[in-house]
């Protein structure tokens, strides 16, 4: 049985799953990779994905446009971003404490809204897998990597822009200024407060744009808490790639591709509990973290509100 | 009346009473959704105030309520002082529960007293190590507590799931086909002694006598002051001639154990077994993060978590009686509670600038001024 | 400062407001008339979760439609996966003078053996279990769920081509062991050659982890899936989008993929509830175990009308449902 965990067909299994699982941790992780590299700590991804998936799914299944899903979803991740901005840099509350809260808020208004507007779990048809021409049909690495939806496309394109942003820009430079040393930044006149707002309705528009890849590429349903605890493990990959979106893909395709080893594990009969298996994944990426001893520091103002010296 | 609005004394009490107006003003944005679902805020309300304060037992069950709250928001208020960020709560609660039941369930030979002083103490070690490995490698491999925490609760989870299936299985339950996934129950002898006919048990004791000792740890002992020397200056402390990776572990050791303490006091106190759903807040009520809120309610303070756990947990409580009478959906139970978070985390702002008004009027009173007074609890 | 008194004012007037009319107000949720008989229920998960709780909701609704709504009333505590919140709501529930309180989940019968003692005159039920506790005043119910995952093994195993079964399960125990072990019974005795793989995903609520487990099975070449429990919404998803065939169970899930679900289990808790109400009025406020089975009507086998079943297929299934009612098919559960 264990032997049967190392043919072509499991291999491009656990691949293609882990590339496709890792698509609403990408979204979601790059969003708060560029909060806390501007400073702020959000731990309200969660509420901010359930929020962006049920909106997704309801304009989906009420205009009969994935795309305007994807839209409302984003607006709706925007507008939870600007409150939790205006509290953390205009009232600057503690960080982690709002984020807690708005997670809460988010997990319950979209179970609310959900069984109000929708009262029952339904199915769209959700955005269709396009095989990219000639190199989806290259065997085995055409299914891992070019025969996906395109919000998972998205998501590695997201990857590399969010690379490019953060290192090559002028925005990147600020962004990076304001969540390494805020009083140098203004001084040299950014706006903390500006870049701030930016960061956190970024991150909260793409955690939106994470759950519509849940409810309407992915999954294609609604269901309550169905995000169920994937944006805590969000906020923990942007750690894991140390602040850096190449090292977000790569703690998100780790942690994907062990989940989905452990599936085949299970569906393959190797007799191990299924406790195990299941934890698998969460073990590994705290040793692989433990193995690498990474000596990148977080960035110095992150959680510390900005307070200008008068 | 401007006068005593602005006397020294009134200015503390309206800062102290500052989380409960933001309450209020959490409960005013619900009142415009209740009457969005056609219920009337006011016999909503009603509901939830008669559910934590009505009657004897209200109050007791809100005590109950506040109890893992406390012991929970105990740790975070030692980790968050010592800069480090717990949200392993929930997992360390678990482990605690755990190893508190298999001292209960194996040595029932022992007197009561002991049993249960000897599974308290469990409950307290399995935090520990629970806390402790997210705080070693914190400071010894630079692995971010919030990631590890976060994975050690999935880790914890799935433990307890093999434990209440396998290994701990009840007896009973083994022999029978449908297998609830819960531990025997433990011997009357070994159950924390209950203020009848509530629920109100030795446990409410046991966290405010804590509260009272982390009080102490924190500002009275070397150990209480190295923590906060380093959650407020780790470079400083260095040069102090503080071992820093060592404290950082000591902060989420402690933080961790007295979850484990309430998951101890949760199954000795409330279940009298461990029972799992499959998900983390079947057991934990989701005190391990509920608990965060709490102390920071708090302020960090040990002391003052003690009524804003209570606050928080006649929240909980009354919310639930608030879901029953009036029949709301308990999805906006959750949203609410989420606002008075938001709420309560925003009026800091409040009190801060009011502090810095008092600062500034004192100032004016008496020169020099003294630009590093700003207050240090801000940066917490 | 001013704003912040204006506020302050504010804000204590209305808590005054709120305090003078709050005491005014009538007590809801009164009982009206004398005669009605009032249930509250505690469900664990949400009460349109398309699984076990909303079997629960629905079971009560048709309860109430069939004895009229001036002789049947409930209340609801739904999503209270809390172990220590149901209790309070059990007790709360209890001191409010309801006729029956059913704890639907077997995770609260630990608080019911407290709390029944202290209520004599009221009627309390829970399940899934058969374990009253020899208390007089408190009921028990299972459901028989391996019978219909015998009926779905049979007929997953006869529709296979690829000889391979996919199950999407929570965790290991409870009815969805029982479900699986009937599943995996039926698909023996109709063509020992199919294999049946099970995923244990250990959680209730995860929809992502359960679709991709759905096609970790489609991957290894399963054909036929089937699932129970809440987050198989996911895992129905992933069926459709890839075609292959879905049988379901607790509740009827034909709507979620018209075009492959075949047949659902779903349950059908009325049958025993009506009884329970019977007994109750009579007197008698438990001490009883019931079970909802294939053969009492609790357990009904509902064909998806929107998918056609070959006649060889359906003769099948009916065989089975005939022989476990008459008792010819043994299904032996551990």
């Amino acid at each position: 049985m264990i032997s049967e965990l190392f043919t072509m067909t499991v291999l491009i299994g656990i691949l293609s799953s882990g590339v496709r699982l890792a698509t609403p941790y990408l979204y979601a992780s790059i969003g708060e990779t560029f909060g806390q590299r501007s400073g702020v700590l959000n731990l309200g991804v969660e509420g901010q994905m359930l929020l962006g998936a049920f909106t997704a799914f309801y304009v989906a299944m009420n205009t009969g446009s994935l795309w305007l899903g994807v839209l409302a979803a984003m607006i709706v991740g925007a507008v939870m971003g600007l409150a939790m901005a205006f509290v953390t840099v205009n009232l600057h509350a503690q960080q982690g404490i709002s984020g807690i809260g708005f997670y809460l808020f988010g997990l319950g208004m979209s179970d609310l809204l959900f069984q109000k507007m929708m009262g029952t779990v339904r199915t769209v048809q959700g955005f269709p897998k396009i095989g990219i021409p000639f190199l989806s049909d290259i065997p085995g690495i055409g299914d891992i990597f070019f025969n996906h939806n395109i919000l998972v496309y998205g998501a590695y394109l997201l990857v590399l822009v969010a690379w490019f942003v953060l290192n090559k820009t002028n925005l990147g430079l600020k962004i990076r200024a304001v969540g390494e040393n805020p009083d140098a930044a203004d001084s040299l006149g950014v706006s903390v407060a500006r870049v701030r707002y930016f960061t956190i309705i970024l991150g909260g528009t793409l955690s939106g744009v994470a759950g519509a890849s849940l409810s309407i590429a992915l999954l294609n349903v609604f269901q309550q808490n169905m995000t169920s605890g994937l944006g805590f493990i969000a906020v923990a990959l942007v750690y894991f790639g140390a602040w850096r979106p190449f090292g977000v893909l790569i703690g998100a395709l780790l942690f994907s591709m062990v989940n989905s080893l452990q599936l085949w594990i299970q569906v393959l009969g190797v007799p191990i509990p299924s406790e195990i298996a299941v934890m698998m994944p969460y073990v590994l990426t705290i040793l692989v973290l433990v193995a690498t001893v990474s000596k990148v520091r977080a960035p110095s103002a992150l959680t510390k509100p900005f307070e200008r010296e008068e | 009346m401007k006068k005593f609005l602005q006397s020294e004394w009134m200015s503390r009490l309206i800062d102290a009473l500052l989380p409960v107006f933001a309450t209020l003003a959490a409960l005013i944005i619900g009142a415009v959704m209740l009457l969005f679902l056609g219920v009337n805020p006011i016999v909503a309300y009603k509901a939830l105030w008669d559910g934590a304060f009505g009657s004897g037992n209200a109050f007791a069950e809100t005590l109950v309520k506040a109890t893992p709250l406390l012991l929970v928001g105990l740790g975070i208020c030692i980790s968050f002082r010592g800069d480090v960020i717990n949200i392993g709560g929930e997992g360390q609660m678990i482990i605690g529960g755990i190893l508190a039941t298999w001292i209960g369930l194996t040595f029932t030979g022992l007197p009561g007293w002991l049993a249960i002083t000897l599974a308290l103490l469990a409950g307290f070690l399995g935090g520990a190590i629970w806390g402790g490995i997210p705080g070693y490698l914190k400071a010894y491999f630079n692995v971010n507590e919030i990631l590890s925490t976060v994975m050690m609760n999935a880790i914890a989870v799935q433990i307890m799931n093999f434990m209440m299936r396998g290994p701990m299985l009840d007896p009973i339950q083994a022999a029978k086909a449908s297998k609830i996934p819960q531990t025997a129950r433990l011997i009357e002898a070994f159950r924390l002694a209950r203020w009848s006919p509530t629920r109100l048990h030795l446990g409410v004791l046991i966290a405010v006598i804590l509260a009272i000792l982390v009080y102490i740890l924190l500002w009275r002992t070397t150990l209480g002051y190295r923590i906060r020397a380093v959650g407020m200056n780790p470079l400083a402390s260095r040069y102090a001639g503080i071992k820093v990776p060592r404290y950082i572990v000591m902060s989420l050791l402690l933080s961790g154990a007295f979850a484990g303490l309430a998951g101890a006091i949760q199954v000795y106190g409330v279940n009298y077994r461990m029972i799992t759903d499959g998900s983390a807040s079947g057991f934990t009520g989701n005190a391990g993060f509920n608990g965060i809120v709490a102390a920071l309610f708090g302020q960090l303070h040990p002391l003052w978590s003690i009524p804003a756990s209570i606050l928080f947990g006649a929240l909980l409580v009354g919310a639930n009686q608030m879901q029953r009478v009036v029949q709301v959906p308990s999805a906006l139970i959750t949203a609410l509670n989420g606002l008075v978070v938001v709420f309560v985390v925003s009026s800091e702002f409040l009190r801060r600038r009011r502090q810095r008004q008092r600062l500034a009027h004192a100032k004016m009173d008496d020169a020099p001024p003294d630009k590093t007074s700003q207050p240090a609890e801000a940066s917490a | 400062m001013k704003k912040f008194t204006w506020f302050v004012t504010f804000v204590l007037a209305l808590a005054l407001m709120l305090s003078a009319c709050g005491g005014a107000a009538a007590p809801a949720g009164g009982s009206t008339a004398a005669e009605k008989f009032r249930v509250a229920v505690i469900l664990p998960s949400a009460k349109n979760d398309m699984a076990f709780s909303q079997s629960m909701y629905d079971a009560l609704v048709a309860v109430q439609n069939d004895m009229g709504a001036d002789k049947f009333e409930f209340v609801f505590s739904e999503g209270m996966f809390v172990v220590d919140d149901a209790a309070a709501a059990i007790r709360d529930y209890a001191s409010k003078g309801f006729n029956l309180i059913i704890a639907h989940g077997s995770q609260y019968g630990s608080s019911l053996q407290e709390i029944a003692p202290d209520f004599p005159k009221t009627s309390f039920a829970w399940g899934t279990t058969v374990d009253t506790f020899g208390q007089p005043n408190i009921f028990a119910y299972e459901a028989a769920s391996h019978e219909g995952g015998y009926v779905n093994g049979v007929l997953a195993a006869a529709l296979s081509t690829s000889k391979v079964i996919g199950i999407v399960a929570p965790i290991e125990t409870g009815d969805a062991k029982l479900y699986v072990e009937g599943f995996k019974q039926g698909v023996a005795a109709t063509d020992a050659a199919v294999k049946v793989n099970v995923n244990y995903i250990g959680s209730f609520s995860d929809v992502a982890l359960a679709s991709e487990a759905a096609s970790t099975h489609i991957s290894n070449g399963a054909d036929v899936l089937s699932g129970t429990a809440q987050m198989v919404v996911g895992a129905i998803g992933k069926a459709k989008e890839s075609n292959v065939l879905w049988f379901a169970s607790d509740a009827n899930q034909s709507s979620l993929a018209p075009s492959i679900v075949v047949v659902s289990q779903v349950y059908h808790w009325e049958i025993i509830l009506k009884e329970m109400i019977g007994l109750i009025q009579a007197g008698t406020l438990g001490g009883k175990s019931f079970s909802i089975n294939l053969k009492n009507g609790g357990e009904v086998m509902e064909f998806n009308p929107d998918y056609s079943l070959s006649a060889d297929a359906k003769a099948l299934g009916d065989a089975a449902i005939k022989g476990i009612i008459d008792g010819s098919i043994k299904i032996t559960v551990e």
